[in-house]
């Protein structure tokens, strides 16, 4: 049993046109870093010098990580975790 | 070319007038692979800005999730400009992450006359389309 990743449209070119992978790791950060092995270029689409990019969405189970612990946010094997890019826009 | 009936069109311009001056955004959902959007879903602003939306994380989870229990998926992402033109800005093209999607932009600015527009946005570019409003 692993953690399932849940891969939005535009990240599944990294995904060979996945929707779903697998990963381990006891934190975000170590899933996403396991992610990375085998998916190339994933890490830098979800994670910038700040931690977890601005305008992606990462949620495990049900909830947004950022009311969580963000990169360090715990997770274990039967865990889902969802990525979303946000939407949103402006006038500029 | 953009396909949408007389009911979701309307519903989308209440919702931006009903939000103007703050920019309204939403979803219209409809049956996966079909391109046709059936179901109108109003988001929440979680900016509640003039002049930058951006949908509120829970409630994206939560109508992501539902469109993919009922085997939907976003056929048209609308949000409105309040004081500026119908025509997607640097961020909108940004952020325009659903490359299946239908982008319409609404324009509040002008109180008599609701400027309805559609686009899609690949890879950064942005092409309009014509919209057909099937009464």
């Amino acid at each position: 049993m692993a953690i399932e990743v849940r891969i939005p449209t535009i990240l599944r070119t990294y995904t060979d046109g996945a929707k779903q992978v697998e990963g381990t790791g006891s934190t975000l950060d170590e899933l996403i870093t396991d992610l990375e092995q085998r998916h190339g270029g994933l890490r830098d689409r979800l994670v910038d010098h700040g931690g977890l990019r601005r305008f992606v969405n990462v949620y495990l189970n049900d909830e947004d990580v950022r009311f969580l612990a963000g990169l360090e946010t715990p997770v274990k094997d039967g865990d889902t975790v969802t990525v979303l890019p946000a939407v949103a826009g402006g006038n500029r | 070319m953009l396909s949408i009936s007389r009911k979701l069109h309307d519903q989308i311009v209440a919702h931006a007038r009903a939000d103007h001056p703050d920019e309204a955004c939403g979803v219209l959902a409809g049956p996966a692979g079909r391109d046709r959007p059936e179901r109108f879903i109003a988001m929440m602003n979680a900016a509640r800005s003039p002049t930058f939306y951006e949908f509120d994380s829970t409630e994206h989870f939560r109508v992501w999730r539902e469109m993919e229990d009922r085997d939907e998926e976003p056929v048209v992402i609308y949000h409105s400009h309040t004081a500026t033109e119908a025509y997607p800005s640097r961020t909108d093209i940004s952020y325009a992450n659903e490359p299946g999607a239908h982008y319409v932009l609404v324009s509040t600015r002008d109180e008599s006359r609701t400027e309805f527009r559609s686009y899609r946005i690949l890879d950064g570019k942005v092409t309009e389309e014509p919209v057909t409003v099937v009464e």
